[in-house]
């Protein structure tokens, strides 16, 4: 079966942000109010063939923690959707 | 016989051959090593010099640690081997896991470019050798990504185990405990954020960077 993944990777807390301070900062200039804790980080997405879901979001998960964050500075969430399911199902 | 460095090269590297200038001029011999290759051609010590690895795409050395390279030069600490990581360097060791902790960015905002002052901490490692503990050193920094963190047990290690070996006088990025460069338990792998290649020539504004390199010549003979 192939799954779809989402990693959503951000900046742990404390972690210098400064695309989200910047961003942060020029809100009110632009007559945006109430707006607080910016914080910018990354999206990867790609497709996984796996035998089901759970393979799939192991496999995602060793990925995402060996390769595409740091865990000292990063933080990630996976969503894992089916894409297309395998043939016979 | 000369002490032979060996550099290693990235695509993306751009301090390769200020590295071979530096160590040339102190008396070793500098050799570039491509990262493709999975041979270190018995050098005596590696740098893991600064730039974009890789255009730091994902993350500055997040990339450029799987080149058979730094397999190489990961065998070749392990067998304690001296190892010196600069700046983009410095981050691929993290990354690698051969130096702990981590660098984010500047605590400024600012991409850094200036000299700096940093203080020997530590002549106990292959980078400071032959330095003075307390000597204080005008070396030049050029980085967004240079601010070190590293969780409170790391930090505390780190000190109790005197792996501290410079810290900058007048924190230019927001490092934590002002650190500007880390050694590993065995010594041997030694990451800095300043460029003391950069810093090995009168032309250049200071010779300070010498006593840096010439500990990593000392340490490899």
């Amino acid at each position: 079966m192939q799954f779809s993944v989402l990693v959503d990777i951000r900046l742990r807390g404390g972690i210098s942000d400064p695309a989200g301070a910047t961003i942060e900062r020029v809100l009110p200039v632009l007559g945006y109010e109430g707006i607080a804790d910016v914080t910018v980080g990354k999206t990867i997405r790609f497709t996984i063939d796996a035998v089901d879901a759970e393979a799939a979001q192991a496999a995602a998960a060793e990925l995402t923690e060996s390769f595409l964050t740091n865990p000292v500075i990063e933080d990630a969430d996976l969503t894992i959707e089916t894409v297309s399911p395998g043939a016979g199902t | 016989m000369s002490v032979v460095v060996g550099v290693v090269v990235f695509p993306g590297t751009n301090c390769e051959m200020d590295a071979v200038e530096a160590v040339d001029g102190l008396g070793g011999t500098g050799r570039l090593l491509w990262h493709g290759d999975d041979d270190l051609s018995g050098v005596d010590a590696v740098i893991v010099p600064g730039g974009f690895a890789h255009g730091d795409y994902l993350r500055p050395g997040a990339i450029a640690r799987f080149s058979p390279a730094m397999e190489a030069v990961t065998r070749f600490a392990a067998d304690g081997g001296p190892v010196v990581g600069i700046c983009n360097g410095f981050q691929v060791l993290t990354e690698a896991g051969l130096l702990p902790g981590a660098l984010q960015k500047n605590s400024g905002l600012k991409f850094l470019c200036r000299p700096t002052t940093v203080r020997v901490e530590s002549s106990n490692s292959a980078l400071t050798v032959s330095a003075m503990v307390g000597a204080e050193l005008s070396i030049p920094i050029n980085h967004f990504e240079g601010n070190y963190t590293c969780d409170a047990r790391t930090l505390q290690q780190l000190r109790d185990e005197d792996r501290i070996v410079l810290r900058y006088v007048g924190n230019p990025n927001g490092s934590i405990d002002d650190i500007a460069g880390v050694c590993n338990e065995a010594r041997n792998v030694v990451g800095l954020m300043p460029h003391p290649e950069r810093a090995c020539n009168e032309l250049l504004g200071s010779t300070d960077g010498a006593v840096l390199i010439r500990s990593l010549l000392a340490a490899a003979a």
